[in-house]
Parts: C-alpha cells; structure tokens; sequence
C-alpha cells in the first residue's frame, strides 16, 4: 500500500489558490481523548444509565469466526430486536462493538481506527477464547492474543464460538454493568492512553494514522 | 498415462515417475526445462487447469521444492510436477503467461518462502502480511512460538501437567 | 426507460481500454476519485477490501486486498500432530466446515493405505450434502440482501437453523463439527433422526417455492442481474474458474461426476449447466443445485445401511507415523473444487499442507478483471454472485 496519502501535497481551491496540506495534521483534530464527567446528582446518572442500557446498537462489522453466529440473532428464532439491539452499518452511530474471534494484526489496525471514531459512551464485547488468552492460534505470528492490552473491554463471552443464547447472555451481562454504573471502558481508554498507544505501536508497525482518529 | 510417459522420457530430462492411485501421479524434472515441459503439456497433451502452485522447505537438503499441480479434463487425471531449486538464490521463471491466475500464486511464494519470479505483475508488493520485515515466515527456521511469546503478551497460567505428578499431588496431598 | 425519456448514452466522455486490457488513469487531473470499500461492512462477502478508482459512478481500476484474517495455518499444523490438527482445519473455511475434515482424512487415509468400511462412507457423504445445503442457504440471503431485499435473508437463515438443528443432534456442535476422522465417523444416526430429516426437508422445499416467487420472478431483481457480470467461457481455464461459475457458462465441470469419491458412484443425479454466465444464471443455477441436494440426500437416506461398522482399525492416533509421499485430495465443495496438498516425511508431524480454496482465484485476479465499467452500487451483487469467502484465501 503507497503512502502517498499521507505526505504533503498542494490542493487548488475553485477560484485557483494554491493551498499546502498536511493531512496528518490538517484532516484530524489534535486533541486527545477526554474522560467523560458524571452528573452529581444521583437520579439524572440513573435514568441515564438504565436508557443506555435499553438500547444498545452493534455496530456491523464481523472480525473473525464468531461473525456467522451473530446473523441468527437478527432471525426471528433468537431475535435480538425485542431487546433493542440493532445492527448499524456505521461507527458513527453505534454504541457496542463486538470482537467476535481472533484478531490479526492488520484488522487491528482498522479496528483501533473504528473504535476511536464511535462516540462515547460506548462498550466492548469480547466473543470466543481468542480474545482471553489467544485460544487455538496461540503460537500464531500473526493473532493477537490479550485483547485487554489493545482495547478496553467490558464483557468476556467464552466459547468457541458461543452459540446465539450464549451471546444474549452476554447482552443481559452488559446491561446489569451499565445500569450499575460501571461501563467505564471508554473513560480507561482516555486515562490510560498512553499505555494502550504503546502497546498498540509495539506491533503495528507501519503506522500511518494520527494518534486518535476522530 | 504411461503413454504420455513413454513419448516425452526422450525429450525432457524427466525422473521418479509414480502412479499415486488411478486418478494422480508423480513426476519430477529438472528446473531449466520445467516450463517448457508445462508449455507442452498444456499445449499438446490437454492439462489445460492449474490447481496449486506450492513450495515445500527441504532445509535439511538445502533445496526448495516447488510443486506445480495440474489436471486434464478430458482424462480427468491429476499430475504433481516436482522442481527443486537452490535454497540460496531461489527463484524460478514465471508462468502468468500461461495461466494468469499464477501471478497469485507467485506473490504468495515471494513472501512467505522468498522464492522470486521475475517480471511476475505486482510481485514486490506484500500480499498478506502488513509491514513485515523479518523472515519470509513459512521458511523451517522461523520459530513462530518464539515470536508469538516475544510480540503478543500471552496470558499466564498457560502451562503443561506431568499427569502422573498431577494426580498424586490431588490424591495423596501430604505425600 | 431509456425509450421512454428518450435518453441517449453519451460515452465520449469515458477512457477507453488500451491493448493490456486496462484504463490509463491520471490523477492529477481532477476527474477520478480513489476510495476504500473496505472491509467494514454489513454483507456477507468477509473481509475483504477494494481499492477502486471511479470516474463519475463507474469503477475504472481495482486492486484487491487481502490477508485481513491470515492466521498461518500452514505453519501451525506444522507444529502439532496428525489428530491435533483436525480441530483447527475445519476454520479454515467457517460457513461450511466438513469439506475440510474430508479432504484432510482421505489424504492421510490413502497416504497410510487404510480403506473405510462402507457405511462410514455413506454417513461421510451425508454429512457434506447437508452442509452444501446449509451453506447454499446462507448464500441466497446474501445475494438478494445485496440487491435490497432484506426479507429472503430472514427466511432462508432461519432454514439453515433448521439444519444446524440436524447437526447438532448428529454430531454435537452447531457450526463446527469435527465428525469425519482417520479411519471412518465418530457415531451412528440417533434414533428417529431421518423423519426429522424429513420433515426438514419438506419445509425447506416449502420455502423455496415463496423464494422463486419473490425473488426470481421479481422485476428489479432481473433488471439488476440479467447480462450484468458476465463470465466468458475461454476465461474459465485462463483463470482457473470452477464450480457453478464454470457450469452457468456451460461447461459441466464437477468433481462429483468426474472423480467420484465416497458413496457418489451410486447415486442417481445430472449436472446441471446453464448457458452463460452472468448473475442471474448463476443465482438460478445454485437455486436448481440446492434443490439437487435435497434430492441426493433423500436418495442417500433410502439406500444406507443401517448399522455396521463405522471406523476402519487405525494405529495409536497418538503416535502414527504416516509413511513417506505425496498425494493431492480433492472434493467438490459449494464453490467449486476444492483441494488439499500433503506431503509426509515418515515422523508425527506433516511436513507441508497446502490448502487449494476456490476463492483464491475467484477473488484476487477475477474479480479484478470483471469489476471494470461496473457501478458503484452493484459491486456488492457482483462480489456476492462469486460466492468467495476470505478465509481460505489467506488461510
């Protein structure tokens, strides 16, 4: 892949000025991400909570294996719907992401990119045992094999891979965490950002991204 | 496919002829005239499908193994075309001309054994790996538990049990 | 509509091909646009990425990108013994994961001279008829989903569950099943298994008669599909193209019929051949196909053996030696054939596998080659009516 994209270029504008651009700099925004203050009184924190939990949209982006598990969810015979978890085709406006399976190198990268682009308040599901401890490609040069060290996560399903009632069980684990007030995944990620920056440019090496991708 | 055998022992430098079973068999030739055998047997004896072209590390030879399968249709045989080549320089001449789907094959080879093909369409470019600039990783010596436990964090706890000692210690816990 | 408005198509403003077949782009003129399509998105082709140059709405230039899923799987099965890698081969290619288990047994099986008893080979030959019909279903879904008809989806998954019911009672998992090992199958039909198959199998035939109806007979469906993504038959050898692409272009090329492996010597069934290739043949064509397989395993129902033995007698799994050589198996699976290359050196471990999927050529150089004048909005059809599946390109 050329990176091309990614040096400096001069852009004409309609009336014909000559403009430079520098599109690390110039297309993404500086800043680093924020920690996402609560509300001091108990009872806006509360309602807030139990709506977040009462409609959680997946964004639709099937990583590995378990992705042929998550299409029945959406059939009437295991219907997700009723609990107000809907497939959104774009970050934008998703709130969960599930990792369904292994990840490699390569889709790591667009998956830090897709997960910094999703707005806050916003959760990790983490499917399969390859996401725990690497699971069966453990030796592989290629997987990865602690989740955690790259991205939050919020809910651990086990299984290779986890049948559809095992997932709607993770669901109803992830909703319990949110309406507790313990859905922090995201206000970590903003602490810790330098650790989880570290790590993640440890093993991507070619890195033609800017720190954060909003 | 004894007859085909039989016509072409004269004109290329061919060996280790084995019938596998009734529908595959086993030939090996020397490197400078495998394309030209391949030319001609999809010219003139009809294997006009290619399934695989693979390579296979004989470290303890020092040679590669390049493995060209193809297949008639009319006969519905199979034929394993065997190569060896120098481990060292390893590179062979490209076949995209005669089937365009090599030039797949070839980009794979090129980076997961370092075998090239000259003049191969878009042959330098990395096909599966993204910034990889260690040993091509298919090779024998690449150790690729060293590198998954050097790279990727793993998770303690992962150990191996003697059975024996396991269930003594769970059985007979103050022995 | 062209008739109507009497709209005239204007070409002059579009790039002709040179004599190497492809379009010359400059891009400092500031009439192409390059994008991604990349490989976040709600289909069911994987991941997969294009890299496309447009002019307007027509896609001028494509390269493909792969290896979003590479686990080295060659090299694992390296590392691990003969009967430690069945639990990884069936993940090399996830929708339909028997194909894999066979191809893999029979090579070891003709590499150590063991012959299978006979009712193992009719359980075997079930078990792959039953996850071709599986994974045809899944595939109909996709490809009336790409062209926006999202309802033929809901139905026809719910009918693969149907069969991953079947499975379940059979072998114990829903998706990957590890049944067919060394030497034969792991256990009988439980009790009452081919009435329930039965049933199945006459709600499924049920369903397909709404499916033609909305689908086939459907007027945007044809519009979008009908001499869109048209295959030539001289590119089938060129390319390396097999299975229901090839046979939509009439070339009757199907692995069942022309080596005949397991219990197909004694069934009753004709390939079926369409006359050119374009979307709408193919969907039409693996429809007639998935209506075969439900044929073919009614006939396997009525002439198996009930009882006997089911696994031939093998060394101590654990430590078999396979002797030294080489063979090529292969099966013809949902996609087109679909093979394994094996080589032993007579210690525990194999030396080198290589696994032969049809999508590696159907998506890298194909695809690249008909995706050109084609609009941004039917790629998605385009790449579905391939029917690949990433994984087992990179493996």
């Amino acid at each position: 892949m050329s990176k091309e994209h990614t040096e400096k270029r001069t852009v004409y504008s309609p009336e014909g000025e000559a403009i430079e651009v520098d599109p690390l700099k110039d297309y993404f925004c500086e800043d680093l991400p924020e920690v996402h203050k609560k509300s001091s009184i108990a009872v806006v924190e509360n309602f807030r909570n139990w709506a977040r939990s009462r409609s959680l949209w997946v964004l639709g982006f099937g990583t590995g294996c378990g992705a042929i598990e998550m299409r029945p969810l959406m059939t009437p015979k295991f219907d997700a719907y009723r609990y107000g978890i809907q497939w959104r085709p774009t970050p934008r406006q998703a709130d969960v992401f599930v990792i369904s399976g292994y990840l490699s190198v390569k889709t790591l990268k667009r998956v830090i990119r897709t997960y910094e682009q999703m707005q806050g308040p916003k959760y990790v599901m983490a499917l399969g045992s390859c996401t725990i401890n690497g699971g069966m490609y453990w030796d592989s040069y290629n997987t990865i094999n602690r989740l955690d060290y790259y991205l939050p996560v919020d809910v651990y399903v086990a299984g290779c891979m986890p049948r559809p009632e095992s997932l709607l069980a993770g669901f109803d684990q992830l909703k319990k965490i949110i309406r507790e007030g313990r859905g922090e995944g995201y206000n970590v990620y903003a602490e810790k950002f330098e650790w989880y920056k570290s790590n993640q440019k440890k093993i991507i090496k070619d890195w033609d991204m800017p720190d954060y991708n909003w | 496919m004894k007859e085909i055998i039989n016509k072409i022992e004269k004109l290329y430098p061919i060996s280790d002829f084995k019938q596998q079973n009734d529908k595959t068999a086993l030939l090996t030739v020397e490197q400078d005239k495998a394309v030209d055998l391949l030319i001609y047997m999809q010219k003139f004896e009809g294997f006009k499908h290619l399934a695989i072209l693979t390579a296979v590390d004989w470290i303890e030879n020092n040679q590669f193994q390049l493995s060209y399968i193809i297949n008639n249709p009319e006969l519905k045989m199979d034929l394993i075309l065997r190569v060896f080549i120098d481990r060292e320089k390893a590179e062979m001449t490209s076949i995209h001309n005669l089937w365009e789907q090599a030039a797949t094959y070839q980009r794979e080879l090129k980076e997961m054994f370092g075998i090239n093909f000259p003049n191969s369409p878009r042959v330098d470019k990395p096909f599966i790996l993204e910034g990889w600039d260690g040993l091509p990783p298919y090779r024998r010596d690449f150790d690729t538990k060293k590198y998954s436990e050097d790279t990727y964090f793993p998770r303690e706890g992962r150990t191996k049990n003697n059975p024996v000692e396991y269930m003594k210690q769970k059985l007979y816990p103050d022995e | 509509m062209s008739k109507l408005f009497n709209i005239k198509e204007d070409r002059s403003l579009f790039p002709e091909k040179n004599e190497h077949g492809k379009i010359d782009i400059d891009l400092s003129s500031h009439k192409y646009l390059k994008m991604w399509h990349g490989p976040q998105h709600p289909g069911i082709t994987g991941n997969m990425s294009l890299e496309i140059t447009l002019l307007g709405d027509e896609v001028m230039d494509c390269e493909t990108h792969v290896g979003y899923l590479h686990r080295g799987f060659e090299k694992l099965m390296e590392r691990r013994k003969y009967i430690q890698c069945f639990p990884i081969v069936c993940r090399v290619s996830v929708p339909e994961p028997d194909f894999n288990e066979y191809c893999f047994a029979a090579a070891m099986e003709e590499l150590a001279g063991i012959e299978i008893p006979e009712t193992a080979k009719w359980l075997r030959t079930l078990v792959l008829e039953m996850a071709r019909l599986a994974s045809y279903l899944m595939w109909i879904g996709g490809q009336a989903g790409a062209f926006g008809q999202g309802i033929i989806g809901q139905w026809t998954n719910y009918l693969r569950d149907s069969m991953l019911d079947r499975f379940e009672e059979l072998t114990g998992g829903r998706v990957y099943h590890m049944y067919i090992i060394p030497g034969g199958v792991r256990g009988l039909l439980p009790a009452g298994f081919k009435q329930r198959m039965e049933e199945n199998l006459k709600f499924i035939e049920q369903m397909m008669q709404d499916v033609d109806k909305v689908m086939f007979n459907n007027a945007v469906f044809k519009k979008r599909s009908v001499d869109m993504g048209i295959i030539e038959k001289d590119w089938i050898y060129k390319f390396g193209i097999t299975g229901p692409n090839a046979r939509a272009a009439g070339i009757p090329l199907d692995v069942r019929k022309d080596n005949p492996y397991l219990a197909y010597p004694e069934l009753d069934f004709e390939t079926i051949t369409a006359s050119h290739s374009d979307i709408y043949n193919r969907a039409d064509l693996r429809r007639k196909d998935l209506l075969l397989s439900i044929d073919l395993i009614r006939q396997i129902m009525a002439k198996m053996p009930d009882g006997g033995e089911i696994r031939a007698e093998t060394p101590n799994v654990l430590h078999w030696k396979v002797p030294k050589g080489e063979t090529y198996s292969k099966a013809e699976c949902t996609r087109g054939e679909y093979g394994y290359y094996m080589v032993a050196d007579g210690t525990e471990y194999p030396r080198r596998i290589n696994v032969r999927g049809p999508s590696y050529t159907h998506a890298v150089s194909l695809l690249e080659k008909m995706i050109i004048n084609c609009n941004l909005a039917d790629i998605a059809g385009l790449m579905v009516s391939l029917h690949t599946y990433p994984p087992e390109i990179e493996r």
